[in-house]
């Protein structure tokens, strides 16, 4: 009898004591629950909401143990000197030493998010009378990992509190909110207190106390420099690990490809926005550095700098790969046709990379374009289940005529 | 209530509370999202439509038997815009750098839905003094709203209060700011100011479920 039956068991003795709600809370958190579905209903799934919100934890997860390493790498780096040519399995990178300063700039960014937004998801549970829902799981794991490092944390606080009350609840609670509660708390964040979410300061820990003393370090991310028009001073497989200053969790491309396969192979996130968001981003890229070779832009202009570089190179820095994986994904605020996936995604991919290089203020342009697509995404549906119906008039008539 | 009657008392307490302008019947949007990121301007604004509206439903009341009905839209702009330009000339000669932070939004009390909104509803219709209450009475409710959004935008965006530092010196660092606080940017942009209006909004209809409508 393995730990799933004895569970199942102990539901049983739980059933109908108050002890019930919190018990099956934690039963179903790894498990099926062993009913399926009474009465009239005709729909049958094998995974609840938790189950799914689980799965993408899980793949987050990755992201969130390398983003601790990295911040105390970045720490060390810039007051010690870059590795150059690092190999994955580094032992430059994966040490103590870089792991703990990450542990204690990171974990507390985690509690505070979690903390925070389940209070108030239990604050609204109990006004309206239901159960808590599963909704904040996952955004209160995608939150840390899309700040800066340094970030105050009242700040997040106040973020969170702000993204989960006017993003999700007023709306009605998981399920009903049209903007993605995480990418609402970053974009409060961004536009309240810009001077800890972005520049040359915030993305390595320890960069702003340092800054205007002698042992000042420089933070500045690779969009921020590629903005200047500074030269590209980080080989590919240091952007594609992910050894490059950033947010929390976005750096490593290739745990968030790993992150992407195991998603699409668990049939959480929808494949078809992810392959359409990068077209988007590639079709964008490819678009500038066609205008750059045709003489277009030149040396002089503000744009320079991000248009010439190869478009392929724009999905492996900033965070674009974080966003179009696990954020414009999210089944609530995502389009729900198959054809709007990939009019949603190729939108996302578009625009990240057109507001990346047109606006040098908002260096990374994922988190608007998929906030924009967001609001777009019921249009797209609208407009694509419309068609169907157009086109299914039309063969009917020709059959009738 | 010795002064008024009850039913004119309902005309100025209404408007303040469950037929607000701006939170119930949703007009007059755009200037409470354009001039409250300071109190001061709120302030002034409040001052100008009260002074607009009050007097400018009386004049309406006043002529409303000899306004033939066809042209009566065009009588009430210029009674509007006249009371306007009184109002922006008094605030370029004696408060120019405040008229200069309000710019064109006083001009554009004229096309405040609020106003035409009651010379259409109330003052074409009834006395003058009863017109006077209700044009006071809405004419508050609307301030009551632009104070408030003025107050929160201007304390937790600026940390300031009509100009005084409230909240301690944000770059010395004293005061809160000494704690590691810091002004809210967000707050000073015009969607936060929609933000609050909607809290409001939120607030008032889940103290009064009667409001609510669906």
């Amino acid at each position: 009898m393995g730990l799933k039956q004895n569970l199942h068991n102990l539901k049983e003795k739980y059933k109908g004591t108050k002890m019930a709600p919190a018990f099956n809370a934690i039963h179903t958190f790894l498990y099926l629950p062993n009913e399926t579905t009474h009465g009239g209903t005709h729909i049958k799934a094998a995974d609840d909401l938790k189950r799914t919100m689980n799965i993408v934890i899980m793949a987050l997860v990755p992201c969130l143990i390398f983003g601790m390493f990295n911040a105390g790498y970045q720490h060390n780096a810039a007051i010690n000197g870059f590795t150059e040519g690092m190999s994955f399995f580094s032992g430059d990178f994966w040490n103590m030493n870089n792991f703990l300063i990450g542990l204690t700039k990171i974990l507390p960014l985690v509690i505070v998010s979690y903390g925070v937004g389940l209070l108030i998801e239990f604050i609204f549970a109990v006004i309206k009378g239901h159960e808590v829902e599963e909704g904040y799981l996952v955004t209160g794991m995608l939150v840390p990992l899309i700040v800066p490092v340094d970030l105050p944390l009242w700040m997040l606080a106040v973020a969170v509190a702000f993204g989960v009350v006017i993003g999700k609840e007023v709306f009605g609670g998981t399920g009903m909110n049209i903007l993605n509660p995480a990418l609402t708390i970053r974009a409060f964040l961004f536009f309240a207190y810009p001077t800890w979410m972005s520049g040359d300061k915030v993305w390595v820990h320890g960069a702003v106390e340092a800054a205007g003393t002698a042992d000042a370090i420089s933070g500045e991310t690779i969009l921020g420099s590629l903005a200047q028009s500074q030269p590209l001073s980080y080989s590919v497989s240091d952007m594609f690990f992910g050894f490059i200053p950033g947010s929390v969790g976005e750096t490593s491309t290739l745990l968030i490809l790993l992150g992407a396969l195991f998603l699409i192979f668990t049939k959480i996130g929808s494949w078809r926005i992810m392959v359409s968001a990068v077209i988007g981003a590639l079709v964008m890229g490819f678009i500038f550095n066609q205008v750059v070779a045709l003489g277009w832009i030149g040396e002089t202009s503000k744009f320079h700098g991000l248009m010439k570089l190869e478009f392929w190179k724009h999905l492996l820095i900033g965070g674009f790969a974080f966003g179009a994986v696990y954020m414009a994904t999210d089944p609530v605020t995502a389009s729900q046709t198959n054809k709007g996936k990939w009019i949603y995604g190729f939108l996302i991919g578009f625009i990240s990379i057109m507001i990346r290089v047109f606006n040098p203020a908002y260096p990374e342009g994922v988190m608007l374009a998929i906030l924009l697509m967001n609001v777009f995404a019921p249009t797209i549906d609208y407009y694509v289940v419309q068609g169907n119906v157009k086109r299914r008039l039309k063969r009917l008539k020709a059959k009738t005529a | 209530m010795g002064l008024l009657s009850k039913k004119d008392a309902a005309l100025i307490k209404d408007p303040l509370a469950d037929n607000n302008p701006i939170t119930i019947q949703v007009l007059g949007i755009c200037s409470a999202l354009a001039i409250t990121a300071e109190l001061k301007a709120a302030i002034v604004m409040s001052i100008s439509v009260l002074f607009v509206l009050g007097v400018g439903n009386v004049v309406i009341s006043l002529m409303r038997n000899i306004i033939p009905s066809k042209i009566r839209i065009i009588v009430q702009l210029v009674v509007v815009a006249a009371l306007v330009i009184i109002v922006d000339q008094v605030l370029k000669a004696f408060a120019y750098e405040l008229s200069k932070t309000l710019s064109v939004f006083v001009g554009l009390i004229i096309t405040n839905c609020i106003i035409m909104g009651r010379f259409e509803a109330f003052a074409l219709g009834n006395g003058p003094w009863r017109s006077f209450l209700d044009g006071i009475g809405n004419a508050a409710g609307y301030g009551l709203i632009l104070v408030l959004v003025g107050f929160f935008r201007e304390l937790l965006g600026s940390g300031t209060l009509l100009g005084f530092k409230v909240l301690g010196d944000s770059i010395e660092k004293t005061g809160l700011y000494a704690l590691g606080y810091e002004n809210n940017g967000f707050m000073l942009l015009s969607p936060m100011a929609l933000i609050v209006v909607g809290i409001i909004i939120w607030v008032q209809r889940s103290k009064n479920k009667a409001l609510i409508e669906d």
